[in-house]
């Protein structure tokens, strides 16, 4: 599909692990003192959510809440709740001290699928990825490359990307080279 | 290559995800200061041959400043500690005391 902020042709690549540029997300970037309880009670009604322990990422229908660091959240939803979902948040921590900004349009996601999805993260991030060290429910916060990039795995088979929108291009290009058919390292499979 | 643990976000990482920040406990002197304690802020920095202790970022990840104890000789990190801090904590000196017997860094021993 078109990217409807660009208007320019979603990036894929069927390697030995599948990359593709996934449908804008809503995220959005909450910081605050979450020791605070009528700031995280507050927040929590507004998401709906459980709020995640320390590197976590937690699930729900359609939006997930991620620990970034320990005064900051990233709420991600659909790119349709979003508006909604802001004004939710932001009528919730009324005139408490907090930062909440609709970071949407600074990223870009990548869906990274095929049995070796933990080989092509190993190749551009400097993480213990081994089964049983890393494991869907954690988000880390790292680097691809040269650039900031978070990941997390929705199951063994699938991991989700996202970096800022500036360096897509630069992103697409290398998850495309570490899964490049004949490249496979088959370290975990 | 240096190993930290992010007091912060937990990560044991290696260095690239990291951003050096120079000297840790430097105490600013600004303007108004005597001229000696002003240039010493500016201009004046240890360069020990073992025990260090230096000022870092968790650049790529939780974007946490933190301070770290190493060796500048071998490259063993002896910790990370949190940045809100005007000396390492005692567990930590202890830990270094135990490996470099009689190491003494400005005014911390
Ligand atoms: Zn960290």
């Amino acid at each position: 599909m078109l990217d409807p902020l660009t208007g320019i042709e979603a990036m894929h690549f069927d390697g030995y692990v599948t990359v593709s540029q996934t449908d804008p997300l809503g995220m959005i970037t909450v910081r605050g003192n979450f020791a605070s309880k009528p700031f995280a009670n507050a927040l929590k009604k507004a998401i709906g959510i459980d709020f995640p322990g320390l590197r976590q990422i937690t699930l729900a229908d359609t939006s997930m809440v991620a620990w970034m660091s320990p005064d900051e959240l990233l709420i991600l939803s659909t790119w349709e709740d979003k508006t909604n979902l802001m004004d939710a948040i932001q009528k919730a921590l009324g005139k408490k001290h907090a930062l909440v900004v609709d970071v949407s349009d600074a990223r870009r996601t990548f869906t990274l699928a095929g049995p070796n999805v933990r080989e092509v993260i190993a190749k551009l991030a400097p993480v213990d990825i081994t089964p049983g060290v890393f494991e869907p429910g954690e988000i880390r916060r790292t680097r691809f490359g040269q650039v900031a990039a978070a990941f997390w795995l929705v199951s063994q088979e699938e991991a989700k990307v996202i970096c800022f929108r500036s360096v897509g291009d630069y992103m697409f290009k290398q998850l495309k080279a570490a899964a490049t058919p004949g490249s496979e390292l088959d370290i975990w499979n | 290559m240096l190993i930290f643990e992010c007091p912060y976000c937990g990560v044991h990482a290696e260095e690239t995800e990291f951003s050096p920040g120079g000297e840790a406990h430097l105490k600013r002197f600004g303007p108004g200061s005597d001229d000696t304690d002003f240039e010493r802020y500016l201009f004046m920095r240890e360069n020990p041959k073992g025990v260090h202790f230096e000022r870092w970022r968790h650049v790529n990840g939780c974007g946490k400043w933190f301070n770290a104890a190493r060796c500048t000789m071998t490259l063993e990190v002896f910790g990370t500690y949190g940045a809100q801090t005007f000396e390492p904590p005692q567990d930590l000196k202890d830990k270094i005391t135990a490996k470099r017997p009689g190491w003494s860094w400005r005014d911390f021993s």
